[in-house]
């Protein structure tokens, strides 16, 4: 056994990458602000204070998590219905925690497991990965700390301008989200037919629940955990796929070009 | 019945934290379960469009502006636009077809 590394903030390499991360931080915070808007008019349309709101964004930290879970509670849903959509809404985060735990030093404190879970989003794990060698959590600490009340303070902010701001203004930021959703699942598609064609079909699929007799009838969330189901189960015994989950992970992070990716490509290793 | 919105919270964030902190600590090795992993990776293209058609085309005044929004977004997307520049032309998309549509 070797011993467990020092991460304390009396060191001087992990105070640099707890304000390297901060640096980070501050460009997704900025994203997290205006996708947060957005999802602020969501929730205020669900019926979600502003408090409330910015109490479920700092818990949660998942714009598809969360959009689904509002979609649920305008539904009046229940409460097993909300566990079912958290989970699915959330799965990749299952993902990049299995990949992120083969980049730990595999003596590191237990706690620091616990706190790196709480930072989990597609943007901070990026930059988290995106650095060399063993994991440093100071880094993906300071990005937290910055971009996760941005987050929530957007969230809030939608919530409450919502109300004030003009129809078309809101009519604009309600797509933001969407517009992230594309820029997550559309680079893949461009690297892999399957995914492309999976797409399309969750499209017509979609749009068909929506619209057809008898499943239309069913709440939006009810709908997209059976799409997702059944579509994600067609494709993996159609076409099943095995890769590296680190590499597998990295690439489609790569592809999303989230920025830091590559000005943190020159970080020497921190160990 | 009656649903209080902390109970949902409390849920979203038990399910979601678990999500993400139970690989982290419980799994050292990958999972090699084929159907498991191959849904595991799809789940979230499968999910995120689900939910982005035609909720794009529904969260807007005018259906069409929503559509444009849609392919220009996915256009963005494809040529590797990240995820603030690709949210804000899909924003900006509707805001101005719009203006000459309602």
């Amino acid at each position: 056994m070797s011993d467990t590394p020092c991460y304390n903030l009396k060191e001087k390499d992990n105070r640099r990458a707890l304000v390297e991360g901060m640096r980070d931080g501050i460009p997704i915070g900025l994203g997290y602000l205006a996708v947060g808007f957005s999802l602020g008019i969501a929730a205020r349309d669900a019926g979600v204070s502003p408090g409330q709101n910015a109490l479920m964004s700092l818990l949660c930290n998942a714009s598809a998590g969360q959009f689904a879970g509002l979609t649920l509670i305008a539904a009046a849903g229940s409460y097993l219905g909300m566990a079912i959509i958290t989970f699915i809404a959330n799965a990749r985060y299952m993902l990049m925690s299995c990949a992120l735990s083969q980049r730990l030093n595999p003596n590191i404190a237990w706690w620091h497991r616990f706190l790196l879970a709480m930072g989990i989003t597609d943007e901070i794990f990026a930059v988290t990965i995106s650095r060399p060698g063993y994991i440093n959590p100071n880094h993906a600490y300071g990005a937290f700390i910055i971009a996760s009340p941005m987050w929530a303070m957007g969230n809030a902010l939608g919530c409450i301008a919502g109300n004030i701001m003009p129809a078309r203004l809101v009519s604009a930021l309600s797509v933001a989200l969407f517009g992230m959703f594309l820029a997550v699942i559309i680079p893949k598609a461009r690297e892999s037919k399957v995914i492309a064609g999976l797409i399309a079909i969750c499209f017509a699929a979609s749009y068909g629940a929506a619209h057809l007799p008898l499943i239309s009838k069913l709440s939006g969330g009810t709908r997209v955990i059976i799409l997702t189901i059944v579509l994600a189960s067609g494709a993996a015994i159609l076409f099943p796929h095995s890769e590296d989950i680190s590499t597998e992970s990295e690439a489609l992070l790569e592809a999303e070009g989230l920025p830091g990716v590559e000005k943190n490509a020159h970080y020497k290793e921190v160990e | 019945m009656a649903h209080n919105v902390y109970i949902y919270i409390l849920i979203m964030f038990l399910v979601s934290y678990a999500i993400r902190v139970l690989p982290l600590t419980l799994i050292r090795k990958q999972i090699t379960n084929k159907f498991l992993q191959s849904f595991l990776y799809y789940v979230p293209f499968v999910t995120l469009a689900v939910m982005t058609f035609p909720a794009i085309i529904e969260a807007t005044q005018s259906t069409l502006a929503g559509a444009f929004a849609l392919v220009v977004g996915i256009i963005a997307a494809w040529f590797g636009g990240s995820l603030f520049s690709v949210a804000a032309l899909c924003c900006t998309v509707v805001l101005i077809s719009e203006a000459f549509l309602v």
